[in-house]
């Protein structure tokens, strides 16, 4: 496949595997950049990017904003307090008026899911999810499944455990149709409260409890919990969650020995994983940061080809 | 107030559910009745054949918007919409602004409906003060101005103290209180059923069991009391499984059901498509099959629309956002008959009924059907056309419905109310 059949990109469960392979693959070569002592390109020379987020972010929203500016682009950020939205303005307006300034792409963080379906074919701009509500990060996925590759060869055959919030989780539905297109298995555990209805019938397998999740695995990846959730009694307290949630070395034991560790971040330390894992040798997440700018490159490069053949 | 006709139809199939006749022959309607014969001149003569009479319907359940909301919908918009849907009575639920919890907007909606409407409104009153749940409202004073029924729908009775006190009360007046059955502490923050579809699209679910929990509630108080209870647009299998049971336990439990709950599942939530956006929520295909097989053996009483208009600025948003509701005089009898009729689910007679003895027994309205001297409220239907339903043509001032482009069978061609054209597409 040489182009995304979108303008946009909303989510993972609408591309074909083909896709998927494309941005990743892509996403090689922008590493290159990356690591290039001069990262300026001029893939996206006269090109206009707007950062829109309206929930807070460091790493999605920063590597989006370098990912365009490493590819020449002209980018700017907005937020939620600070613009009208803040006055009230409802999401069309603003969707609008920031596509009226010429804007080519519009990276889109909103707490609605479906938000960014809602505004993508109101504007002539490619919507880039950066996270919907609890929908998707493909974003996200893809630089996780990246980072995958680059650590283990291939996506195919790996099993992969998720364990966390996998109820108001963007992040892992959106790792869940990522890895299962690309062939790996994908395990999900999480307290009974912080899992939703029917999750089984996605192509992802529920398991009892982190242990179970862990056992052979490929990949570990911790989510974060948010620690309000407890107030919405969804666990009883915080050393609980680690007693029976937590990513600590007897779990990784369970795992593969090769096992890698990941976290898409924010963590907290000693809740999803105690710090030495977060820190361990096979701990990933690091790289994950990086390879996020990345991916993100990638998509916003093939975002612009694919405007071009327009 | 449209004028009253004179009208002749002859040869056509006459159905009336209030009295079980099925034949073929003509009707007669003078100064706003049936009649024998005619003591005036005939001013119009329609040749039925090929098409089908029956006594106007009555919607059980509805939202007119009037006080309050007339952007969305008024009384005379909403009516003039109904009887394009061949509704002639509609039921109004209480949750206007301000809420209709007094003597003074039960009048207000009936005379408001009879002096420059195109149906009758049959308004159903707060059972307590604003919906709050916490005091009765003047359900006797309310009663006495013509309310038909009692109920918070929307805003569903917290407390089963607070319930039972209704049901004991409005009984006194001879009312049955109409049950919106939906759990606050499970359904709260919810936007869509809770299943398969809430989980892949990260919407907050409303599950199954805030409804079924209410259902219970209310059948163990209709029993304990003797009581009364109707069970408001019923959308689960659970829900209709209570409702048989407790029906063949001799409970005094009615229940209505809307099209939408037996046309369409969540699926149609795809695409956050906030049309199909309503409270209930649309449920799983299981529910779907379970309300079917609830109308069949009657279970399910009634079919209602639940009517609920929203301005665009109120659906064009974002899923979570927007209203729930969606428009439904216009769909209400074409969705029954395409869905329930045609499939062979029930019979014209069958179906029928449920839209109009079923309700009149519920609201104490009269049942003598097509008799000389009864009031003309008439539909005639064209049962073998074909037509595509095209929101933009409703007579609604409302837009909100999933049903845009959708095929059904059979056309209402005219409507009459109390001897009146309300509605008239032979001309």
């Amino acid at each position: 496949m040489k182009h995304l059949q979108s303008k946009d990109l909303l989510g993972i469960k609408h591309l074909a595997s083909g896709e998927i392979e494309l941005i990743l693959e892509t996403a090689a070569t922008m590493k290159h950049i990356l690591s290039a002592p001069t990262k300026k390109t001029a893939h996206l020379q006269g090109k206009s990017i707007i950062c829109f987020f309206l929930e807070n972010s460091t790493r999605t929203r920063l590597s989006f904003e370098l990912a365009a500016k490493y590819l020449g682009a002209t980018s700017s950020n907005i937020s939620g307090s600070g613009s009208s939205v803040a006055k009230g303005e409802n999401l069309y307006d603003t969707a609008k008026t920031i596509d009226m300034m010429g804007t080519d792409m519009l990276i889109m963080r909103h707490p609605q899911s479906g938000a960014h379906e809602f505004i993508a074919d109101k504007v002539s701009a490619s919507i880039i999810n950066a996270g919907d509500g609890m929908h998707e990060h493909p974003t996200q996925a893809l630089l996780d499944a990246f980072t995958m590759k680059e650590e283990k060869g291939q996506i195919e055959g790996l099993k992969v455990a998720i364990a966390g919030d996998i109820l108001h989780s963007r992040v892992v539905r959106s790792n869940i149709w990522t890895l299962t297109k690309l062939g790996a298995e994908v395990r999900v555990t999480g307290p009974a409260t912080m899992l939703p209805r029917l999750i089984e019938q996605t192509p992802a397998i529920v398991c009892h409890d982190v242990k179970e999740a862990c056992y052979e695995a490929d990949v570990i990846m911790g989510l974060r919990v948010q620690l309000e959730r407890q107030q919405a009694a969804l666990f009883p307290s915080i050393r609980e969650y680690a007693r029976f949630f937590a990513i600590d070395e007897a779990v990784l034991k369970l795992a593969k020995p090769d096992a890698i560790i990941m976290h898409p971040g924010p963590c907290n330390h000693g809740v999803e994983m105690p710090t030495y894992i977060h820190e361990h040798e096979r701990s990933v997440i690091h790289d994950q940061v990086m390879n996020g700018v990345a991916v993100r490159m990638a998509v916003l490069y093939l975002l612009n080809a694919r405007r071009n053949l327009q | 107030m449209i004028k009253q006709t004179t009208l002749h139809i002859k040869n056509i199939r006459i159905i009336d559910p209030y009295t079980d006749r099925d034949t073929t022959g003509e009707i007669k309607v003078e100064d706003g009745v049936f009649v024998e014969e005619f003591t005036q001149d005939i001013e119009r003569t329609i040749d039925g054949r090929g098409l089908i009479a029956f006594p106007g319907l009555i919607d059980a359940h509805a939202h007119l918007r009037e006080p309050g909301e007339e952007y969305k919908e008024d009384i005379i918009s909403g009516t003039r919409s109904a009887a394009k849907g061949g509704i002639t009575k509609i039921c109004t639920m209480p949750n206007t602004k301000p809420v209709c919890d007094d003597p003074t907007l039960i009048r207000y909606q009936i005379d408001q409906a009879e002096n420059h409407g195109f149906a009758s409104v049959l308004p159903l009153g707060a059972l307590t003060k604003g919906q709050k749940g916490l005091e009765l409202a003047e359900i006797g004073l309310m009663a006495e101005a013509g309310a038909v029924g009692f109920s918070d729908d929307g805003q569903p009775v917290a407390t089963a103290d607070m319930m039972q006190k209704g049901m004991r009360y409005a009984a006194m007046f001879d009312r049955v209180v109409a049950s919106h059955c939906e759990d606050p502490s499970l359904a709260k923050g919810g936007v869509m059923n809770e299943g398969y579809v809430s989980t892949e699209l990260g919407l907050r679910g409303i599950p199954s069991t805030a409804e079924d929990i209410m259902v219970a509630r209310e059948i163990a108080l209709a029993e304990y009391h003797d009581l009364p209870v109707h069970i408001c647009h019923v959308s689960t299998a659970r829900a209709v499984s209570m409702i048989r049971q407790a029906k063949r336990e001799g409970i005094k439990v009615s229940a209505e059901t809307c099209p939408q709950y037996f046309s369409l599942t969540e699926e149609a939530v795809y695409g956050y498509n906030t049309h199909a956006k309503c409270n209930p929520p649309l449920r799983t295909e299981a529910d779907r099959q379970a309300i079917i097989a609830g109308l069949k053996d009657d279970t399910i009483d009634i079919i209602a629309s639940d009517h609920a208009p929203h301005h665009e600025d109120e659906k064009d948003l974002e899923f979570s956002l927007a209203n729930n509701g969606m428009i439904g005089f216009e769909t209400l009898w074409p969705l029954s008959f395409t869905e329930l009729v045609q499939p062979g689910h029930l019979s014209l007679m069958a179906a029928l009924k449920k839209l109009t003895l079923e309700p009149a027994k519920c609201y104490h309205q009269a049942t003598a059907g097509i008799q000389p001297g009864q009031p003309a409220d008439l539909v005639i239907f064209d049962p073998e056309a074909e037509t595509i339903y095209r929101v933009k043509e409703s007579l609604s001032k409302s837009r909100n419905s999933p049903f845009d482009g959708q095929a059904l069978s059979g056309e209402i061609l005219m409507t009459l109310w109390k001897g009146r054209i309300s509605y008239d597409k032979l001309r």
